[in-house]
C-alpha cells in the first residue's frame, strides 16, 4: 500500500510551488524510519483504521452468536475470548490511536509548529503498537485461546483461572502502554513548547485544547494501568496475592487499581472527539464557536472529576455507604461541563448559516447520540438504579453510545473534515452521505434495543440468553452487520481520497474553516511552517 | 516560547525507533513465554534486550552528535527539559499504582478480613482465627513471616540515598562554577553512593529471604514490600547507570559546559525522583 500511496502523492505534488520544502524520501524507508509528523499520523491512521476492522469482525462473530439463543457458531470460551480482544483492541487499537494520529497531523498544523517537539520517539511510539497488537493477537492462535477475562480483566477472572496468554497480555499492555505514553508526551511538549509566537493559549483550537488535557491524563493513568496488569502478572506467576484475600489482599482491590485508570482512561476517548466537534461544528455552522472558554474550564473539568468517580463501575462489587454516596454524587457533577458542552454546540448553531455536509452531519449526529449515552450514564450514576442495571446489556448500550456514536463517530467526522487536506482532494459527498445515513439507522439499530434488553434484564457477556430475548436480539445483529457493512463504504471513500480521485481541494475547503491548518495548501506540504507563521488576533 | 523558534531541529530520519520497537517485541514476547516455561523465552528475552542496549548506544549516540555540533536551539533544550519532567510524572504515577496497593491493603482489606466495618461475617465465615496486625506476619491462610525491620539496614540506606542527593547537589554546584576537580570527585562519589545502597539492598533481601522468611509469596505484606522495594531498586540501578554514563561523557569525552548540561540535569532530576520515592518507602513500608 505505501508504495502506492507515496507514489501518488508524488505525482501529485510535482506541479507544487513548495516542491523545494517537499523532498521527502520514498519507499520502506520513508515509513519506517520517518520522523515526519504527518507520515507518522498517516501510520497511526491506517493502522487504526485494520485494527477497527480487526475489532468489528469480533464483534460480528459475537453478534452471529448472539442472533439466535442456544450456541451456534462457537463455544463460550471463545466468545469471552471475542468480548475480550474486541475490547482491547477497539479500546487501545482502534479509539486511541485514531486520536493520536489526528494530533500528530493536525496538532503541528494547528499551532504552527515544524514538526512534533520530538520526532524521533513519535516514529518509536507508533511503531510499538504493532508490535503490541502482534503479542496480543498471536494468543488467539495459542493452545488455550486469547484471554478471556473481559478487557478489564479482573481478577481472579485474569489470575487465578486465566490460561497462559495471559502473560502475553500482560506485556502487550505495556508496549501499548509505553506508546500511549510517549506520544502523550510528545504532544503535550509539542503544544507547550512549539506554538508559533502569538499563539497564545486561549486563541488554540480546542482540538489542541482538548489534546493537552488528554495528554495529561494519559501519563497520569498509563502507568496505574502499566502497575496494575504487573499486578496480575505476578499473582498468577510469581505467588503474590494483591488480589487473593488468602493472602490478605483483595480481589476488589484490582477493581479499585483498574478503574483508576479506567475512568479517565474513558474520557481520553473522548475529550479529543469533543476536539474535532468543536471545530466542525463553528465552520458549518458559519459562526465561532460559542463560549469557547467555558469549553476549555469544561473540559478542564472533566479531566478533573475523572480521577475521582472511578468506583461507579464497581457499585455492586461491595463498598461502605459513604462511599458509594460519594462516587454517585461525583459521577453526576460530570453531567455539568459535559452539559456546558452540548449546550455550546447547539448554541453555536444556534440561527447559523448552517450547511450539512458529511462532516457536520457526523458531527450533529455524535450531539445528538452522544447525548443519549450521557443520559444513559447518570441513570448508571445512581447507586440504587446500577444494582438494577448492573453487568446488564443497558451498561453495553450505554458505552457503545458513548464510545460508537459518540467517540468513533468524533473521529469520521474528523476525518471527512480533514482528509481534503491531507490528501488534497475532496472525498465524495454522496458517497459519504450514503455512509452517514447507512450508519446512523444501523448503529442505532445495533444499540439502541440493548437499552431495553438490558432493563429486561438479559445479562452482558455471555453468549446464550433467554428465549424472550429472542427477536430483540436478532435485530440488534442485524443493526451490527449493517453497521459493519456500512464502514466498507467509508474505507472505499478513504482509498479514493487516497488515491487521488475526486475534485481538487483549496487550501481553505471549508467555506467557514478558520485555522492556520486551511491556510497552507491542499494536500498540506510534507513539511509546514519550517518558519513559524504570523497569527492574526482573535480565535 | 519564542525565543530560538526559527531553527527548531527536525532529525531526517532515523532506524533507531524501529530497532527499539522490534527490540521491546521480543524482550514482551520474550518474557511471556518465560514465564509459561517455555525455553524460547530467555534467548528471545536476550537478543531483545541487546538489541536494545544496542538503540540505546545508536540512538543517544546521535542525540550528542547532533548538540555537539550545536543543531539544537534554546526551544530543544526546553522540549528536552519538558520531555524529562512528564517522563518523571510518569514514573510517579507508576509508583503511585503500588502505593495505592499497600495503602489498600493495609487500611482496607487486611482489616476488612477480621470483620472491621460490616465484614463481620466475612470474618466469621472465611477465617475465624485471623488476626489484622500490620505488617501482616500471618496470612488468613497461616503462611507466617517476620516483619523488615526499619532500623540497621533500611536507615543506613536512608542515610545513603540522602547523602547522595547532597553529593549530586554538590557535583551539579562544581559544573556550573567550573570546577572539575569538584565536579567529578562529587558525581564519582554519588554513584558509589548508589552503587553502596543497591549492594545493602541486595544483603537486605538475602537477610529477607534466608532469616526472616520474608518471600515474594508471603503475603500482601512481602508482596508490597518487594515489589515497591524491587521497582525502586530498578530506579536506583537505571539512575546510577545513568550518572556512570555522564560520568564518562565528562572525563571520557569532555562534554557539558557550565551553561549547557542537560544530560547532567536529567540524570541529576531523576536521582533526586528515586531518593524521594525511597523516603515514601522508608516511611510507609519500613517505619510505618
Amino acid at each position: 500500500m505505501s508504495q502506492e500511496h507515496s507514489q501518488s502523492i508524488e505525482s501529485a505534488n510535482t506541479h507544487h510551488a513548495d516542491d523545494a520544502h517537499d523532498h521527502k524520501p520514498q519507499g520502506f524507508s520513508r515509513w519506517f524510519y520517518t520522523t515526519n509528523h504527518k507520515d507518522i499520523g498517516t501510520l497511526y491512521l491506517l493502522f487504526a483504521l485494520l485494527m477497527l476492522f480487526t475489532g468489528g469482525s469480533m464483534a460480528m462473530v459475537i453478534r452471529a452468536e448472539l442472533f439466535q439463543p442456544g450456541l451456534q457458531f462457537v463455544d463460550p470460551h471463545f466468545f469471552n475470548q471475542m468480548t475480550t480482544v474486541h475490547g482491547l483492541v477497539m479500546v487501545f487499537g482502534a479509539i486511541m490511536p485514531t486520536f493520536v494520529g489526528l494530533a500528530n497531523w493536525m496538532v503541528p498544523m494547528m499551532i504552527g509548529a515544524p514538526d512534533m517537539a520530538l520526532p524521533r520517539m513519535n516514529n518509536w511510539s507508533f511503531w510499538l503498537l504493532p508490535c503490541a497488537f502482534t503479542i496480543l493477537l498471536s494468543t488467539l492462535f495459542m493452545e488455550g485461546g486469547a484471554p478471556a477475562a473481559g478487557w478489564t480483566f479482573y481478577a481472579p477472572l485474569s489470575t487465578t483461572y486465566s490460561n497462559d496468554s495471559t502473560a502475553f497480555f500482560v506485556f502487550a499492555v505495556h508496549l501499548m502502554g509505553i506508546s500511549s505514553i510517549m506520544g502523550a508526551m510528545n504532544i503535550i511538549v509539542t503544544i507547550f513548547n512549539l506554538r508559533a509566537p502569538g499563539m497564545t493559549w486561549m486563541k488554540l483550537p480546542l482540538f489542541v485544547w482538548t489534546w493537552i488535557i488528554t495528554a495529561f491524563l494519559l501519563i497520569a493513568v498509563m502507568p496505574v494501568l502499566a502497575g496494575v496488569v504487573t499486578m496480575v502478572l505476578t499473582d498468577k506467576y510469581f505467588g503474590t496475592s494483591f488480589f487473593n484475600a488468602a493472602g490478605g489482599g483483595d480481589p476488589v482491590m484490582f477493581q479499585h487499581i483498574f478503574w483508576f485508570f479506567g475512568h479517565p482512561e474513558v474520557y481520553i476517548m473522548i475529550l479529543p472527539a469533543f476536539g474535532i466537534i468543536s471545530s466542525i461544528v463553528p465552520a458549518f455552522a458559519r459562526k465561532p464557536l460559542f463560549g469557547y472558554e467555558s469549553m476549555v474550564i469544561a473540559t478542564a473539568s472533566i479531566a478533573f472529576l475523572s480521577f475521582i468517580v472511578w468506583a461507579h463501575h464497581m457499585f455492586t462489587t461491595g463498598m461502605p455507604v459513604a462511599a458509594e454516596l460519594f462516587f454517585m454524587y461525583t459521577t453526576m457533577l460530570i453531567a455539568v461541563p459535559t452539559g456546558v458542552k452540548v449546550f455550546n454546540w447547539v448554541a453555536t448553531m444556534w440561527r447559523g448559516a448552517m450547511t450539512f455536509e458529511t462532516p457536520m452531519m457526523f458531527a450533529i449526529a455524535f450531539i445528538v447520540l452522544f447525548t443519549i449515552g450521557g443520559l444513559s450514564g447518570l441513570m448508571l450514576a445512581i447507586t440504587p438504579a446500577d444494582f438494577q442495571y448492573q453487568d446488564t446489556y443497558f451498561v453495553v448500550a450505554h458505552f457503545h453510545y458513548v464510545l460508537v456514536t459518540g467517540a468513533l463517530f468524533g473521529i469520521i467526522a474528523g476525518v471527512y473534515f480533514w482528509i481534503p487536506k491531507w490528501t488534497g482532494v475532496m472525498y465524495s459527498e454522496r458517497l459519504g452521505q450514503c455512509h452517514f445515513w447507512c450508519s446512523l439507522i444501523s448503529v442505532n439499530m445495533l444499540f439502541f434495543p440493548m437499552h431495553f434488553v438490558g432493563l429486561a434484564g438479559m445479562p452482558r457477556r455471555i453468549p446464550d440468553y433467554a428465549l424472550q430475548f429472542a427477536d430483540m436480539n436478532a435485530f440488534i445483529s442485524i443493526g451490527g452487520f449493517l453497521f459493519g457493512l456500512s464502514q466498507l463504504l467509508f474505507v472505499w471513500v478513504v482509498f479514493r481520497c487516497i488515491r487521488r480521485k475526486g475534485e481538487k481541494a483549496t487550501a481553505q475547503v471549508w467555506e467557514g474553516a478558520e485555522g492556520l491548518e486551511w491556510q497552507v495548501p491542499s494536500p498540506a506540504p510534507y513539511h509546514t511552517f519550517q518558519t513559524p507563521p504570523e497569527i492574526k488576533s482573535g480565535h | 516560547m519564542s525565543a530560538g523558534y526559527q531553527h527548531y531541529y527536525v532529525p531526517h530520519q532515523s532506524h533507531w525507533p524501529i530497532v527499539g520497537a522490534i527490540a521491546l517485541f521480543l524482550m514482551g514476547f520474550g518474557a511471556a513465554h518465560w514465564v509459561n516455561d517455555d525455553f524460547i523465552g530467555p534467548i528471545l528475552l536476550t537478543i531483545g534486550f541487546g538489541m536494545l542496549l544496542l538503540m540505546l548506544f545508536g540512538w543517544f549516540g546521535n542525540v550528542i552528535e547532533e548538540s555537539m555540533s550545536g543543531l539544537y536551539s534554546e526551544q530543544m533544550d526546553h522540549s528536552f527539559r519538558q520531555g524529562m519532567s512528564w517522563f518523571i510524572f510518569s514514573e510517579i504515577m507508576f509508583f503511585a499504582a503500588f502505593f495505592g496497593a499497600l495503602f489498600y491493603a493495609r487500611m482496607i482489606s487486611v482489616p476488612w478480613l477480621d470483620g472491621a466495618g460490616d465484614n463481620a461475617m466475612t470474618a466469621a465465615v472465611l477465617w475465624p482465627n485471623f488476626e489484622a496486625i500490620w505488617p501482616l506476619i500471618k496470612t488468613p491462610a497461616g503462611v507466617e513471616t517476620q516483619a523488615m525491620p526499619w532500623e540497621g539496614i533500611p536507615l543506613i540506606n536512608t542515610l545513603i540515598l540522602l547523602a547522595s542527593s547532597v553529593t549530586l547537589q554538590f557535583a551539579h554546584m562544581g559544573i556550573e562554577q567550573q570546577k572539575p576537580a569538584q565536579l567529578g570527585f562529587f558525581l564519582m562519589l554519588t554513584i558509589i553512593l548508589g552503587f553502596c545502597f543497591l549492594a545493602l539492598q541486595g544483603y537486605e533481601y538475602v537477610h529477607a529471604y534466608e532469616e526472616l522468611g520474608l518471600r515474594l509469596d508471603s503475603g500482601v505484606y512481602g508482596n508490597t514490600f518487594f515489589l515497591l522495594t524491587g521497582f525502586h531498586g530498578m530506579h536506583v540501578t537505571l539512575g546510577a547507570i545513568f550518572l556512570t554514563v555522564i560520568f564518562l561523557r565528562i572525563a571520557v569525552k569532555g562534554h557539558f559546559t557550565s551553561e549547557k548540561h542537560f544530560g547532567f540535569q536529567a540524570a541529576a532530576w531523576y536521582w533526586h525522583f528515586v531518593d524521594v520515592v525511597w523516603l515514601n518507602l522508608f516511611v510507609f513500608v519500613y517505619v510505618l
